[in-house]
Protein backbone atom coordinates (compact mmCIF):
# COMPACT_ATOMS: atom_id res chain seq x y z
CA UNK A 1 0.00 0.00 0.00
CA UNK A 2 2.73 2.80 1.01
CA UNK A 3 4.44 1.74 -1.95
CA UNK A 4 1.88 2.56 -3.90
CA UNK A 5 0.83 5.61 -2.89
CA UNK A 6 4.70 6.91 -3.09
CA UNK A 7 4.32 6.25 -7.38
CA UNK A 8 4.76 9.39 -9.43
CA UNK A 9 1.27 8.92 -10.61
CA UNK A 10 -0.06 10.17 -7.32
CA UNK A 11 1.73 13.26 -7.83
CA UNK A 12 0.71 13.90 -11.47
CA UNK A 13 -2.73 12.24 -11.91
CA UNK A 14 -4.73 15.16 -10.28
CA UNK A 15 -2.96 17.77 -12.13
CA UNK A 16 -3.37 15.60 -15.55
CA UNK A 17 -7.02 15.22 -14.92
CA UNK A 18 -7.77 18.82 -14.30
CA UNK A 19 -5.08 20.37 -17.22
CA UNK A 20 -7.06 17.18 -19.49
CA UNK A 21 -10.82 18.09 -18.48
CA UNK A 22 -10.67 21.75 -18.88
CA UNK A 23 -7.75 22.47 -21.21
CA UNK A 24 -6.57 19.73 -23.62
CA UNK A 25 -9.83 18.29 -24.46
CA UNK A 26 -11.42 21.49 -25.43
CA UNK A 27 -8.99 22.43 -27.47
CA UNK A 28 -9.42 19.23 -29.40
CA UNK A 29 -13.46 19.34 -28.87
CA UNK A 30 -13.16 23.17 -30.54
CA UNK A 31 -11.10 21.99 -33.41
CA UNK A 32 -13.74 19.10 -33.81
CA UNK A 33 -16.68 21.19 -33.64
CA UNK A 34 -14.82 23.60 -36.58
CA UNK A 35 -15.70 20.63 -39.30
CA UNK A 36 -19.61 20.97 -37.81
CA UNK A 37 -22.80 22.82 -38.12
CA UNK A 38 -23.76 23.47 -34.24
CA UNK A 39 -26.43 25.40 -32.96
CA UNK A 40 -26.63 23.89 -29.64
CA UNK A 41 -29.74 22.57 -30.12
CA UNK A 42 -29.64 19.95 -32.63
CA UNK A 43 -26.68 17.47 -32.67
CA UNK A 44 -23.59 18.94 -34.47
CA UNK A 45 -23.41 18.15 -38.10
CA UNK A 46 -20.37 17.13 -40.30
CA UNK A 47 -19.78 19.97 -43.47
CA UNK A 48 -16.00 19.58 -43.97
CA UNK A 49 -14.04 22.62 -44.12
CA UNK A 50 -16.99 25.03 -45.11
CA UNK A 51 -16.78 27.32 -41.93
CA UNK A 52 -13.41 27.68 -42.60
CA UNK A 53 -14.40 28.58 -46.32
CA UNK A 54 -16.77 30.80 -45.01
CA UNK A 55 -14.75 32.51 -42.30
CA UNK A 56 -11.97 33.02 -45.15
CA UNK A 57 -14.46 34.26 -47.87
CA UNK A 58 -17.51 35.40 -46.79
CA UNK A 59 -17.15 37.51 -43.38
CA UNK A 60 -16.83 40.38 -44.50
CA UNK A 61 -16.97 41.77 -41.07
CA UNK A 62 -14.23 39.57 -39.69
CA UNK A 63 -11.78 40.44 -42.76
CA UNK A 64 -12.43 44.23 -42.69
CA UNK A 65 -12.25 44.77 -38.81
CA UNK A 66 -11.86 42.01 -36.82
CA UNK A 67 -8.80 40.43 -38.13
CA UNK A 68 -6.94 44.48 -38.97
CA UNK A 69 -7.91 45.29 -35.25
CA UNK A 70 -6.59 42.07 -33.71
CA UNK A 71 -3.16 42.26 -35.47
CA UNK A 72 -2.96 45.81 -34.96
CA UNK A 73 -3.83 45.76 -31.61
CA UNK A 74 -1.54 43.06 -30.81
CA UNK A 75 0.78 44.51 -32.89
CA UNK A 76 1.06 47.59 -30.76
CA UNK A 77 0.28 46.49 -27.32
CA UNK A 78 2.66 43.54 -27.45
CA UNK A 79 5.98 44.48 -28.19
CA UNK A 80 5.46 48.17 -26.85
CA UNK A 81 4.50 46.47 -23.78
CA UNK A 82 7.20 44.33 -23.57
CA UNK A 83 9.70 47.14 -24.39
CA UNK A 84 7.95 48.89 -21.48
CA UNK A 85 8.39 46.01 -19.11
CA UNK A 86 11.62 44.93 -19.80
CA UNK A 87 13.24 48.78 -19.91
CA UNK A 88 11.21 49.48 -16.23
CA UNK A 89 12.56 46.51 -14.82
CA UNK A 90 16.26 47.79 -16.18
CA UNK A 91 15.88 50.69 -14.84
CA UNK A 92 14.16 49.54 -11.64
CA UNK A 93 16.95 47.12 -10.84
CA UNK A 94 19.45 49.87 -10.74
CA UNK A 95 18.18 51.85 -7.76
CA UNK A 96 18.53 50.68 -4.02
CA UNK A 97 16.37 48.03 -2.76
CA UNK A 98 13.20 49.89 -0.74
CA UNK A 99 12.22 52.24 -3.32
CA UNK A 100 12.64 49.25 -6.25
CA UNK A 101 9.84 47.39 -4.03
CA UNK A 102 7.62 49.92 -3.63
CA UNK A 103 7.92 50.91 -7.47
CA UNK A 104 7.11 47.47 -8.66
CA UNK A 105 4.49 46.86 -6.60
CA UNK A 106 3.00 50.39 -8.16
CA UNK A 107 3.80 48.97 -11.88
CA UNK A 108 2.47 45.79 -10.96
CA UNK A 109 -0.80 46.89 -9.91
CA UNK A 110 -2.73 46.87 -12.63
CA UNK A 111 -2.48 43.28 -13.24
CA UNK A 112 -4.00 42.43 -10.05
CA UNK A 113 -7.06 44.47 -10.88
CA UNK A 114 -9.49 42.41 -13.16
CA UNK A 115 -10.47 44.21 -16.37
CA UNK A 116 -14.09 44.51 -14.90
CA UNK A 117 -13.25 45.87 -12.01
CA UNK A 118 -11.56 48.69 -13.84
CA UNK A 119 -14.75 49.51 -16.52
CA UNK A 120 -15.75 52.53 -13.74
CA UNK A 121 -12.62 54.24 -13.74
CA UNK A 122 -12.61 54.20 -17.68
CA UNK A 123 -15.98 55.21 -18.37
CA UNK A 124 -15.68 57.85 -16.01
CA UNK A 125 -12.59 59.36 -17.37
CA UNK A 126 -13.12 59.16 -20.69
CA UNK A 127 -16.99 59.36 -20.70
CA UNK A 128 -19.05 61.45 -23.46
CA UNK A 129 -20.51 63.92 -21.44
CA UNK A 130 -18.71 67.39 -19.77
CA UNK A 131 -18.27 65.09 -16.67
CA UNK A 132 -15.95 63.07 -18.29
CA UNK A 133 -12.47 64.12 -16.53
CA UNK A 134 -11.15 63.62 -20.23
CA UNK A 135 -13.84 66.19 -21.58
CA UNK A 136 -13.66 67.96 -18.82
CA UNK A 137 -10.26 69.12 -19.38
CA UNK A 138 -10.40 69.53 -22.78
CA UNK A 139 -13.10 72.22 -22.45
CA UNK A 140 -11.67 74.04 -20.05
CA UNK A 141 -8.60 73.94 -21.97
CA UNK A 142 -10.75 75.17 -24.78
CA UNK A 143 -9.86 72.46 -27.21
CA UNK A 144 -12.88 71.50 -28.31
CA UNK A 145 -15.97 72.77 -27.99
CA UNK A 146 -18.38 70.31 -27.18
CA UNK A 147 -17.54 66.61 -25.51
CA UNK A 148 -15.93 63.87 -27.79
CA UNK A 149 -17.75 60.75 -27.48
CA UNK A 150 -14.74 58.80 -26.79
CA UNK A 151 -15.80 55.06 -25.89
CA UNK A 152 -18.68 55.26 -28.66
CA UNK A 153 -16.91 56.21 -31.47
CA UNK A 154 -15.05 54.49 -34.19
CA UNK A 155 -12.47 57.00 -34.08
CA UNK A 156 -10.96 56.81 -30.56
CA UNK A 157 -12.70 53.24 -29.70
CA UNK A 158 -9.17 51.44 -30.82
CA UNK A 159 -6.48 53.68 -29.54
CA UNK A 160 -8.35 53.97 -25.66
CA UNK A 161 -8.59 49.98 -25.87
CA UNK A 162 -4.18 50.33 -26.93
CA UNK A 163 -3.71 53.00 -23.64
CA UNK A 164 -6.02 50.78 -21.25
CA UNK A 165 -3.88 47.71 -22.47
CA UNK A 166 -0.58 48.72 -22.13
CA UNK A 167 -1.17 50.42 -18.60
CA UNK A 168 -2.02 47.28 -17.57
CA UNK A 169 0.93 45.29 -19.55
CA UNK A 170 3.40 44.91 -16.49
CA UNK A 171 2.46 42.16 -15.37
CA UNK A 172 4.16 38.13 -14.61
CA UNK A 173 6.54 38.63 -17.01
CA UNK A 174 7.82 42.03 -15.90
CA UNK A 175 8.46 40.10 -12.60
CA UNK A 176 10.14 37.66 -14.31
CA UNK A 177 12.56 40.09 -16.00
CA UNK A 178 12.96 42.07 -13.17
CA UNK A 179 14.14 38.76 -11.28
CA UNK A 180 16.64 38.14 -13.97
CA UNK A 181 18.04 41.55 -14.19
CA UNK A 182 18.84 41.47 -10.45
CA UNK A 183 20.01 37.96 -10.92
CA UNK A 184 22.57 38.99 -13.27
CA UNK A 185 26.01 37.69 -11.97
CA UNK A 186 27.89 41.03 -11.52
CA UNK A 187 31.61 39.84 -12.59
CA UNK A 188 30.35 39.28 -16.05
CA UNK A 189 29.73 43.04 -16.15
CA UNK A 190 33.20 43.38 -14.87
CA UNK A 191 35.24 41.09 -17.04
CA UNK A 192 33.16 42.76 -20.03
CA UNK A 193 34.82 46.12 -18.69
CA UNK A 194 38.14 44.81 -19.14
CA UNK A 195 37.45 43.37 -22.50
CA UNK A 196 36.88 47.32 -23.30
CA UNK A 197 33.00 47.49 -23.30
CA UNK A 198 32.37 51.21 -23.94
CA UNK A 199 28.51 51.94 -23.14
CA UNK A 200 25.36 51.39 -22.01
CA UNK A 201 23.96 49.98 -25.70
CA UNK A 202 26.67 47.79 -25.38
CA UNK A 203 25.89 46.47 -21.94
CA UNK A 204 22.65 45.91 -22.14
CA UNK A 205 23.04 43.89 -25.90
CA UNK A 206 26.03 41.90 -25.20
CA UNK A 207 25.72 41.28 -21.37
CA UNK A 208 22.12 41.65 -19.63
CA UNK A 209 19.69 40.30 -22.61
CA UNK A 210 22.28 37.48 -23.02
CA UNK A 211 22.24 36.35 -19.64
CA UNK A 212 18.72 36.61 -19.18
CA UNK A 213 17.32 35.06 -22.25
CA UNK A 214 15.39 32.64 -20.39
CA UNK A 215 13.48 35.19 -18.47
CA UNK A 216 13.33 37.36 -21.96
CA UNK A 217 11.47 34.47 -23.57
CA UNK A 218 8.77 33.88 -20.40
CA UNK A 219 8.29 37.26 -20.85
CA UNK A 220 7.89 37.27 -24.57
CA UNK A 221 5.19 34.43 -24.07
CA UNK A 222 3.18 36.42 -21.22
CA UNK A 223 3.11 39.40 -23.06
CA UNK A 224 2.05 37.40 -26.54
CA UNK A 225 -1.07 35.88 -24.19
CA UNK A 226 -1.95 38.64 -22.54
CA UNK A 227 -2.26 40.71 -25.09
CA UNK A 228 -4.88 38.20 -26.56
CA UNK A 229 -6.55 37.98 -23.04
CA UNK A 230 -6.99 41.78 -23.16
CA UNK A 231 -9.60 41.04 -26.09
CA UNK A 232 -12.88 41.55 -24.15
CA UNK A 233 -11.43 45.59 -23.42
CA UNK A 234 -13.12 46.79 -26.23
CA UNK A 235 -16.71 45.44 -25.32
CA UNK A 236 -16.13 46.54 -21.52
CA UNK A 237 -15.53 50.01 -22.62
CA UNK A 238 -18.47 50.39 -25.25
CA UNK A 239 -20.72 48.56 -23.24
CA UNK A 240 -21.85 46.15 -26.21
CA UNK A 241 -20.93 43.79 -28.52
CA UNK A 242 -20.65 44.01 -31.31
CA UNK A 243 -18.74 47.45 -30.62
CA UNK A 244 -19.45 50.50 -32.18
CA UNK A 245 -18.91 49.82 -35.92
CA UNK A 246 -16.99 47.22 -35.00
CA UNK A 247 -13.86 49.67 -34.58
CA UNK A 248 -12.81 47.76 -31.34
CA UNK A 249 -13.96 44.45 -32.51
CA UNK A 250 -10.83 41.93 -31.51
CA UNK A 251 -11.46 37.76 -32.23
CA UNK A 252 -12.12 37.16 -28.51
CA UNK A 253 -15.44 39.36 -29.14
CA UNK A 254 -16.28 37.61 -32.62
CA UNK A 255 -15.93 33.98 -30.81
CA UNK A 256 -18.56 35.43 -28.35
CA UNK A 257 -20.83 37.14 -31.04
CA UNK A 258 -21.39 33.61 -32.82
CA UNK A 259 -21.35 31.47 -29.76
CA UNK A 260 -23.46 33.26 -27.34
CA UNK A 261 -25.22 35.76 -29.40
CA UNK A 262 -26.16 33.96 -32.55
CA UNK A 263 -25.81 30.40 -31.21
CA UNK A 264 -23.25 29.32 -34.58
CA UNK A 265 -20.94 27.41 -32.03
CA UNK A 266 -19.21 25.62 -35.23
CA UNK A 267 -18.70 28.62 -36.49
CA UNK A 268 -17.38 30.16 -33.24
CA UNK A 269 -14.99 26.89 -33.00
CA UNK A 270 -13.40 27.90 -36.35
CA UNK A 271 -12.57 31.20 -34.97
CA UNK A 272 -11.57 29.94 -31.62
CA UNK A 273 -9.33 27.49 -33.71
CA UNK A 274 -7.84 29.67 -35.73
CA UNK A 275 -6.83 32.52 -32.57
CA UNK A 276 -5.26 29.85 -30.59
CA UNK A 277 -3.06 28.99 -34.09
CA UNK A 278 -2.27 32.59 -34.15
CA UNK A 279 -1.22 33.01 -30.43
CA UNK A 280 0.65 29.91 -30.69
CA UNK A 281 2.22 31.28 -34.53
CA UNK A 282 3.12 34.76 -33.08
CA UNK A 283 4.91 33.11 -29.91
CA UNK A 284 6.73 30.74 -31.81
CA UNK A 285 8.25 33.32 -33.99
CA UNK A 286 8.81 35.44 -30.82
CA UNK A 287 10.93 33.06 -30.07
CA UNK A 288 12.81 32.44 -33.31
CA UNK A 289 13.34 36.31 -33.40
CA UNK A 290 14.54 36.38 -29.58
CA UNK A 291 16.66 33.41 -30.23
CA UNK A 292 18.22 34.37 -33.20
CA UNK A 293 19.43 38.16 -31.80
CA UNK A 294 22.02 36.59 -29.71
CA UNK B 1 36.78 62.23 -20.59
CA UNK B 2 34.91 60.16 -17.68
CA UNK B 3 35.59 56.84 -17.62
CA UNK B 4 32.46 55.08 -18.55
CA UNK B 5 30.81 53.18 -15.08
CA UNK B 6 28.67 50.42 -16.35
CA UNK B 7 25.50 49.01 -14.55
CA UNK B 8 25.27 49.32 -10.91
CA UNK B 9 22.73 45.97 -10.19
CA UNK B 10 20.59 46.55 -6.52
CA UNK B 11 22.61 49.00 -5.51
CA UNK B 12 22.84 49.55 -1.78
CA UNK B 13 22.15 53.40 -1.19
CA UNK B 14 20.96 56.01 -3.35
CA UNK B 15 23.40 57.50 -6.14
CA UNK B 16 23.09 60.56 -7.85
CA UNK B 17 23.93 58.65 -11.31
CA UNK B 18 20.28 56.84 -10.38
CA UNK B 19 18.28 60.12 -10.62
CA UNK B 20 17.83 59.75 -14.66
CA UNK B 21 15.78 56.46 -13.34
CA UNK B 22 13.72 58.26 -11.11
CA UNK B 23 13.07 60.70 -13.21
CA UNK B 24 11.59 58.14 -15.68
CA UNK B 25 10.63 55.28 -12.85
CA UNK B 26 8.52 58.09 -10.44
CA UNK B 27 6.51 59.64 -13.31
CA UNK B 28 5.52 56.53 -15.00
CA UNK B 29 4.60 54.94 -12.01
CA UNK B 30 2.38 58.24 -11.02
CA UNK B 31 0.79 57.43 -14.66
CA UNK B 32 0.08 54.21 -13.26
CA UNK B 33 -1.38 54.54 -10.20
CA UNK B 34 -3.37 56.92 -11.16
CA UNK B 35 -6.43 55.44 -12.49
CA UNK B 36 -6.26 53.36 -8.79
CA UNK B 37 -5.98 56.07 -7.15
CA UNK B 38 -9.17 57.57 -8.16
CA UNK B 39 -11.31 54.06 -7.67
CA UNK B 40 -10.13 55.03 -3.51
CA UNK B 41 -11.06 58.83 -4.07
CA UNK B 42 -14.31 58.00 -6.07
CA UNK B 43 -15.69 54.92 -3.80
CA UNK B 44 -15.75 57.59 -0.94
CA UNK B 45 -17.74 60.44 -2.45
CA UNK B 46 -20.71 61.71 -1.63
CA UNK B 47 -23.70 61.80 -4.00
CA UNK B 48 -23.03 65.57 -4.87
CA UNK B 49 -19.55 65.41 -5.48
CA UNK B 50 -20.25 61.63 -8.01
CA UNK B 51 -22.11 64.93 -9.85
CA UNK B 52 -19.87 67.80 -9.41
CA UNK B 53 -18.82 69.78 -12.68
CA UNK B 54 -16.26 70.50 -13.71
CA UNK B 55 -15.51 66.63 -11.64
CA UNK B 56 -13.11 67.03 -9.34
CA UNK B 57 -10.30 64.29 -8.40
CA UNK B 58 -9.83 64.08 -5.23
CA UNK B 59 -12.74 63.59 -2.23
CA UNK B 60 -13.29 66.30 -0.21
CA UNK B 61 -15.92 64.62 2.66
CA UNK B 62 -15.24 61.00 2.57
CA UNK B 63 -18.85 58.60 3.16
CA UNK B 64 -19.30 55.51 3.43
CA UNK B 65 -22.50 55.68 1.18
CA UNK B 66 -21.36 54.27 -1.93
CA UNK B 67 -20.30 50.55 0.26
CA UNK B 68 -23.50 50.41 2.04
CA UNK B 69 -25.52 51.24 -1.03
CA UNK B 70 -23.67 47.92 -2.63
CA UNK B 71 -24.78 45.65 0.16
CA UNK B 72 -28.33 47.43 0.29
CA UNK B 73 -28.51 46.70 -3.63
CA UNK B 74 -27.83 43.22 -3.40
CA UNK B 75 -30.19 42.57 -0.14
CA UNK B 76 -33.00 44.13 -2.24
CA UNK B 77 -32.77 41.98 -5.10
CA UNK B 78 -33.51 39.23 -2.58
CA UNK B 79 -29.41 38.04 -2.14
CA UNK B 80 -27.33 39.09 0.51
CA UNK B 81 -24.69 40.63 0.28
CA UNK B 82 -23.25 38.20 2.21
CA UNK B 83 -23.26 35.18 0.14
CA UNK B 84 -22.15 36.40 -2.36
CA UNK B 85 -19.24 37.36 -0.30
CA UNK B 86 -19.25 33.88 1.32
CA UNK B 87 -19.72 32.19 -2.47
CA UNK B 88 -16.48 34.16 -3.27
CA UNK B 89 -14.61 32.92 0.20
CA UNK B 90 -15.51 29.00 -0.28
CA UNK B 91 -14.43 29.28 -3.86
CA UNK B 92 -11.17 31.28 -3.57
CA UNK B 93 -10.22 29.34 -0.30
CA UNK B 94 -10.25 26.02 -1.82
CA UNK B 95 -9.37 26.54 -5.14
CA UNK B 96 -6.15 28.07 -4.29
CA UNK B 97 -5.38 25.28 -1.67
CA UNK B 98 -5.92 22.37 -4.01
CA UNK B 99 -4.19 24.31 -7.05
CA UNK B 100 -1.45 25.14 -4.62
CA UNK B 101 -1.59 20.97 -3.51
CA UNK B 102 -2.03 19.67 -7.39
CA UNK B 103 0.79 22.00 -8.84
CA UNK B 104 3.11 21.42 -6.42
CA UNK B 105 3.08 17.17 -6.26
CA UNK B 106 2.72 17.72 -10.14
CA UNK B 107 5.69 20.26 -10.89
CA UNK B 108 8.09 17.43 -8.23
CA UNK B 109 7.36 14.37 -10.49
CA UNK B 110 8.06 16.20 -13.25
CA UNK B 111 11.43 17.52 -11.54
CA UNK B 112 12.81 14.56 -9.77
CA UNK B 113 10.72 11.27 -10.24
CA UNK B 114 11.16 9.60 -13.09
CA UNK B 115 8.04 8.01 -15.18
CA UNK B 116 7.36 7.68 -18.97
CA UNK B 117 6.34 10.46 -20.53
CA UNK B 118 7.55 13.02 -18.22
CA UNK B 119 9.14 14.88 -21.28
CA UNK B 120 6.11 15.06 -23.12
CA UNK B 121 4.11 16.56 -20.39
CA UNK B 122 6.15 19.44 -19.82
CA UNK B 123 6.40 20.23 -23.04
CA UNK B 124 2.84 20.05 -23.04
CA UNK B 125 2.12 22.00 -20.45
CA UNK B 126 5.02 24.89 -22.09
CA UNK B 127 3.01 24.70 -25.25
CA UNK B 128 -0.37 25.66 -22.66
CA UNK B 129 1.90 28.55 -21.25
CA UNK B 130 0.20 29.89 -24.69
CA UNK B 131 -3.35 28.84 -24.00
CA UNK B 132 -6.28 31.67 -24.08
CA UNK B 133 -9.00 30.20 -22.15
CA UNK B 134 -11.73 32.61 -23.76
CA UNK B 135 -11.32 30.80 -27.16
CA UNK B 136 -12.30 27.44 -25.90
CA UNK B 137 -15.27 28.77 -23.62
CA UNK B 138 -17.62 26.73 -25.84
CA UNK B 139 -16.02 23.34 -25.49
CA UNK B 140 -15.48 23.86 -22.01
CA UNK B 141 -19.01 24.94 -21.79
CA UNK B 142 -20.11 21.59 -23.39
CA UNK B 143 -17.62 19.19 -20.90
CA UNK B 144 -19.51 20.56 -18.01
CA UNK B 145 -22.68 20.52 -19.16
CA UNK B 146 -22.29 16.86 -19.70
CA UNK B 147 -20.85 16.08 -16.72
CA UNK B 148 -23.48 17.63 -14.80
CA UNK B 149 -21.48 20.23 -12.97
CA UNK B 150 -23.91 23.23 -13.85
CA UNK B 151 -24.71 24.84 -10.45
CA UNK B 152 -22.45 23.47 -8.43
CA UNK B 153 -19.55 25.24 -6.32
CA UNK B 154 -17.12 22.84 -8.18
CA UNK B 155 -17.52 24.42 -11.16
CA UNK B 156 -16.67 27.38 -10.08
CA UNK B 157 -13.23 25.94 -9.29
CA UNK B 158 -12.27 23.03 -10.81
CA UNK B 159 -11.43 24.92 -14.20
CA UNK B 160 -8.98 27.56 -12.78
CA UNK B 161 -6.97 24.92 -10.77
CA UNK B 162 -4.89 23.59 -13.23
CA UNK B 163 -2.28 26.51 -14.39
CA UNK B 164 0.09 26.02 -16.89
CA UNK B 165 2.05 29.05 -15.83
CA UNK B 166 1.77 27.83 -11.95
CA UNK B 167 3.26 24.29 -12.80
CA UNK B 168 5.73 25.92 -15.00
CA UNK B 169 7.46 28.13 -12.27
CA UNK B 170 7.22 25.44 -9.59
CA UNK B 171 8.95 22.77 -11.77
CA UNK B 172 11.63 25.27 -12.85
CA UNK B 173 12.00 26.17 -9.54
CA UNK B 174 12.65 22.66 -7.97
CA UNK B 175 14.85 22.10 -10.72
CA UNK B 176 17.21 24.18 -8.61
CA UNK B 177 17.02 21.64 -5.58
CA UNK B 178 20.09 19.39 -5.02
CA UNK B 179 19.26 15.70 -5.67
CA UNK B 180 21.29 15.01 -2.69
CA UNK B 181 19.21 16.39 -0.61
CA UNK B 182 16.59 13.74 -1.96
CA UNK B 183 19.36 10.99 -2.13
CA UNK B 184 20.30 11.29 1.60
CA UNK B 185 16.42 11.41 2.80
CA UNK B 186 15.37 8.20 1.04
CA UNK B 187 18.84 6.01 2.36
CA UNK B 188 17.10 7.51 5.41
CA UNK B 189 13.57 5.55 4.37
CA UNK B 190 11.41 8.60 3.92
CA UNK B 191 8.91 7.50 1.07
CA UNK B 192 8.29 10.21 -1.74
CA UNK B 193 5.10 11.60 -0.51
CA UNK B 194 7.20 12.31 2.96
CA UNK B 195 10.13 13.66 0.74
CA UNK B 196 7.86 16.01 -0.87
CA UNK B 197 6.30 17.19 2.20
CA UNK B 198 8.96 17.71 4.63
CA UNK B 199 11.88 18.48 2.15
CA UNK B 200 10.76 19.29 -0.93
CA UNK B 201 7.49 21.82 0.58
CA UNK B 202 9.78 24.25 2.76
CA UNK B 203 12.46 24.70 0.07
CA UNK B 204 10.20 25.91 -2.64
CA UNK B 205 7.83 28.22 -0.28
CA UNK B 206 8.50 31.01 -2.30
CA UNK B 207 7.22 29.33 -5.61
CA UNK B 208 3.80 28.11 -4.13
CA UNK B 209 3.11 31.60 -2.44
CA UNK B 210 3.75 32.50 -6.58
CA UNK B 211 1.17 30.31 -7.67
CA UNK B 212 -0.97 30.85 -4.05
CA UNK B 213 -1.01 34.54 -5.32
CA UNK B 214 -1.65 33.79 -9.12
CA UNK B 215 -4.77 31.56 -8.41
CA UNK B 216 -6.39 33.67 -5.90
CA UNK B 217 -6.09 36.61 -8.85
CA UNK B 218 -7.61 33.69 -11.19
CA UNK B 219 -10.19 32.66 -8.39
CA UNK B 220 -11.53 36.03 -6.51
CA UNK B 221 -11.20 38.19 -9.89
CA UNK B 222 -13.18 35.42 -11.92
CA UNK B 223 -16.89 36.10 -13.17
CA UNK B 224 -17.13 33.97 -16.30
CA UNK B 225 -18.39 30.95 -13.88
CA UNK B 226 -20.69 32.57 -12.72
CA UNK B 227 -22.06 33.75 -15.33
CA UNK B 228 -21.66 30.97 -17.70
CA UNK B 229 -22.28 27.44 -15.52
CA UNK B 230 -24.27 28.75 -12.65
CA UNK B 231 -27.80 29.86 -12.62
CA UNK B 232 -28.63 29.91 -9.49
CA UNK B 233 -28.55 33.51 -8.36
CA UNK B 234 -27.45 31.96 -4.38
CA UNK B 235 -24.09 30.37 -5.70
CA UNK B 236 -23.24 33.00 -7.76
CA UNK B 237 -19.77 34.74 -6.37
CA UNK B 238 -19.11 38.78 -5.22
CA UNK B 239 -17.28 39.74 -8.48
CA UNK B 240 -19.82 38.41 -10.98
CA UNK B 241 -22.58 40.62 -8.65
CA UNK B 242 -20.30 43.79 -8.93
CA UNK B 243 -19.94 42.63 -12.92
CA UNK B 244 -23.55 43.21 -12.71
CA UNK B 245 -23.50 46.41 -10.75
CA UNK B 246 -23.65 48.35 -14.24
CA UNK B 247 -26.86 47.06 -15.20
CA UNK B 248 -28.48 47.08 -11.94
CA UNK B 249 -27.27 51.14 -11.45
CA UNK B 250 -28.55 51.75 -14.96
CA UNK B 251 -25.10 53.34 -15.44
CA UNK B 252 -26.01 56.50 -13.94
CA UNK B 253 -23.31 59.15 -12.39
CA UNK B 254 -24.84 57.94 -8.57
CA UNK B 255 -24.07 54.31 -9.88
CA UNK B 256 -20.55 55.48 -10.51
CA UNK B 257 -19.55 55.65 -7.14
CA UNK B 258 -21.49 52.16 -5.98
CA UNK B 259 -18.89 50.78 -8.56
CA UNK B 260 -15.95 52.50 -7.41
CA UNK B 261 -16.89 51.07 -3.81
CA UNK B 262 -16.62 47.07 -5.83
CA UNK B 263 -13.63 47.96 -7.48
CA UNK B 264 -12.12 48.59 -4.44
CA UNK B 265 -13.37 46.15 -2.68
CA UNK B 266 -12.07 43.00 -5.32
CA UNK B 267 -8.81 44.98 -5.80
CA UNK B 268 -7.25 45.09 -2.02
CA UNK B 269 -7.28 41.70 -1.08
CA UNK B 270 -4.78 41.27 -4.22
CA UNK B 271 -2.52 43.91 -3.54
CA UNK B 272 -2.25 43.20 0.33
CA UNK B 273 -1.15 39.61 -0.74
CA UNK B 274 0.98 40.72 -3.27
CA UNK B 275 2.41 43.21 -0.60
CA UNK B 276 2.83 40.62 2.31
CA UNK B 277 4.21 38.01 -0.36
CA UNK B 278 6.17 40.31 -2.77
CA UNK B 279 9.59 39.18 -1.59
CA UNK B 280 8.51 35.38 -2.10
CA UNK B 281 7.06 35.97 -5.51
CA UNK B 282 10.79 37.83 -6.91
CA UNK B 283 12.19 35.07 -5.41
CA UNK B 284 10.38 32.88 -7.50
CA UNK B 285 10.57 35.05 -10.99
CA UNK B 286 14.73 34.66 -10.30
CA UNK B 287 13.61 30.76 -12.02
CA UNK B 288 11.01 31.58 -14.01
CA UNK B 289 13.15 31.21 -17.33
CA UNK B 290 11.94 29.40 -20.56
CA UNK B 291 15.29 27.15 -21.56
Amino acid sequence: MISKINRPAWFITPYVILFSVFILVPVIIAVGLSFTYFNTIETPEFIGLRNYIELLTRDEVFMQYVLPNTIKFAFIVGPLGYLMSFLLAWMLAQIPHKPRTVLAIILYSPSMTSGIAMTVVWTVLFSGDPTGYLNSILLQLGIVTEPVQFLTSANYLMTIMIIVSLWGSMGVGFLAMLAGILNIDKSLYEAAYVDGMKNRWQEIFYITIPSMKPQMLFGAVMAVVGTFQAGAIGVMLSGGNPTPQYSGQLMVNHIEDYGFIRYLMGYASVISVVLLMLVYGISRTTFKLLGERH
Amino acid sequence: MAKFQGININPARYHKSQLKFYLVLIPMALFIALPIIFIVSHAFKPENELFAYPPRFFVRVPTLQNFRDLVSIANESGIPFSRYLFNSLIVTVFGVFLSVLFTSTAAYALSKLKFKGKKVLFEINTIALMFVPIAVTIPRYLIIANMGMIDSYWVLILPLIAMPVGLFLVKQFIDQTPDELIESAKIDGASEMQIFFKIIVPIVAPALATVGILAFQLLWNDTSGSSLYINDERMKTLAFYFSTLGARTGNTIAGQGVLAAASLITFVPNIVIFIFLQSRVMNTMAHSGIK
